[in-house]
């Protein structure tokens, strides 16, 4: 499966040395607007009006979607110019970009190592300054994991902030749209853009009308009282933990009070997430059946026959392993088991969080628990992968926002410090994470 | 269920639920997976009962005809079609 580095007319436009593109193609956003002039990558899961949106996949290689994303619609209204479509892992399932079956993202901040993912790309693509601005998902971490490994910003805003309309879907109550860009700033800006209801998805609210979220950047954290998670720094390693510590002491320099603050739920994060995730994505994906969309293959026998071949020659391994594991919770004898008590633990963290927000203002820690492995190191043993979303599943269980800001770097390999907010709590943690820029 | 991991039986039962064609040694390698991530499930059990209020809101609209996408649109991805439909395999 080969990406396609050539636009509409043929012309070879961008340098894409880290493979951050599955498809150069370039859509003109309108003159004016606060996008005006600046270069947008959209990740591959968000549908483009005749550019091909393939989510990673060989399921959907030649998949031309009729129309727009709600999300692509605001940033061109917004004047942004989309330059291409961001790889991927396939079905925004893995965080290390390694599983798109266009070939693996590399990191621009280190060439050896893996971007993150999912929205490897779309960090990859900010990084190396093929694009402005980039669109990614967050279902457990896909925005703030890349954002993290390749020393950029990204945001996961509050659910139901954001439309989900026109994205292709994963897991449904756990993902939102979210931002990267080289500042705070800039993804503030695009996080105002593309906020807000949309008639198109009933799950979004109000919560980012008229919103002035780039505003906020403004580095006053005077008061501001933030609360490191013990828990997630315990499972982190030496050095990761040193440079975000090193980004807490500059907050407090800034007049920001620190505390610690324990979550007992966070033990039971990882697992919950991933029984949720597989079981909605087990029942989104049984929509890839080759009739309406997908490969034309030439299996032969009824309909179970013939749908159970093109899914085994469109989908990926880890794909496959979520589907199956997803159907295996939800299968008869094993729901209450599984997901019944995945869906306790999300409401546990849910209620940990909402205490822990009474005592401070934000809540604080290494966006990644590690520095970006090497490529090819981790594919072999999906739940090693799995762990290394400690620190950022919490998050999308409780619905919270959370931007991942640059805290420094290890041996020159970037690590990330995420802030976390109450619910529609943006402005606090794009103010929190301004000061940790300057 | 730890003392009774998945095997390649189980799994190619779950893949034929799922409609996914397995070959025996993706069943296998699969099977040793799922038996580690499984186990690393089990600590579920240890989570107490919540009680919980969702956050669910109805969301109600007029039904009112707007405009969507055109027949020709909703099939041009379609590997097949026929008269305007699209064409699926035979159902038995």
């Amino acid at each position: 499966m080969s990406s396609d580095h050539a636009d509409a007319d043929g012309d070879h436009t961008i340098d894409d040395a880290h493979n951050a593109f599955v498809t150069e193609a370039t859509i003109e956003g309108d003159d004016d607007g606060p996008l005006a002039d600046r270069t947008i990558a959209i990740k591959d899961n968000m549908s483009t009006d005749g550019v091909r949106t393939t989510c990673g996949s060989a399921m959907l290689e030649d998949y031309v979607p009729p129309y727009n994303a709600t999300v692509v619609d605001r940033v061109l209204e917004a004047g942004a110019t989309m330059v291409g479509k961001a790889n991927m892992d396939e079905f925004a399932m893995g965080g290390t970009t390694e599983t798109s079956a266009f070939g693996a993202t590399k990191n621009p901040a280190a060439p050896d190592r893996v971007p993150g993912g999912s929205s490897g790309g779309s960090a990859a693509a900010v990084a190396a300054g093929n694009a402005d601005l980039a669109l990614g998902s967050d279902t457990g971490g896909s925005v703030r994991n890349p954002a993290a490994f390749c020393g950029v910003v990204g945001i996961k805003p509050t659910y139901g902030l954001v439309s989900r309309y026109g994205i292709v879907a994963y897991a449904n109550s756990l993902e939102q749209v979210g931002p990267l860009a080289n500042t705070v700033e800039d993804a503030a800006l695009l996080l105002d853009v593309i906020a807000g209801p949309d008639p198109n998805d009933a799950t979004t609210n109000d919560g980012g009308a008229d919103s002035d979220y780039a505003a906020a950047a403004d580095g006053d954290v005077d008061g501001l009282t933030v609360g490191v998670i013990t828990d997630l720094i315990d499972g982190a390693g030496d050095d990761v933990v040193e440079t975000f510590e090193a980004s807490l002491d500059d907050l407090e320099a800034q007049g920001a009070e620190i505390t610690e603050v324990s979550l007992e739920s966070l033990e039971h994060a990882v697992q919950a997430y991933y029984v949720i995730a597989m079981s909605e994505a087990s029942s989104n994906l049984a929509r890839f059946d080759g009739v309406r969309y997908g490969p034309d293959t030439d299996a032969e026998g009824n309909w179970n026959e013939q749908f159970a071949a093109v899914r085994e020659e469109g989908f990926g391994p880890e794909v496959k392993r979520r589907i199956l594991l997803g159907t295996y919770a939800l299968s008869a004898g094993y729901h209450d088991k599984y997901y019944k008590k995945a869906q306790d633990a999300r409401a546990w963290v849910k209620q940990d969080f909402d205490d822990a927000f009474a005592e401070v203002d934000v809540l604080a820690s290494p966006t990644m628990p590690v520095v970006p492995p090497k490529l090819g190191e981790s594919l072999n043993d999906p739940l090693q992968l799995y762990l290394m979303d400690a620190n950022t599943v919490p998050v999308n269980l409780a619905n919270l926002p959370a931007i991942s800001v640059p805290a420094g770097d290890v041996d020159g390999l970037p690590v990330g410090c995420q802030l976390i907010g109450p619910k529609f709590g943006e402005e606090t943690i794009i103010r929190a994470a301004s000061a940790v820029e300057d | 269920m730890s003392d009774s991991p998945v095997d390649a039986e189980e799994v190619q039962h779950v893949a034929d639920l799922a409609r996914v064609d397995l070959d025996d040694a993706d069943a296998d390698e699969f099977a040793a997976q799922f038996a580690d991530i499984l186990d690393y499930f089990e600590a579920l059990d240890e989570v107490p009962e919540i009680d919980s209020d969702p956050e669910l809101v109805n969301v109600m609209r007029a039904d009112e005809i707007e405009e969507s996408l055109s027949q020709e649109e909703a099939l041009q991805n379609a590997p097949e079609t026929e008269d305007g439909f699209f064409k699926g395999p035979s159902v038995s």
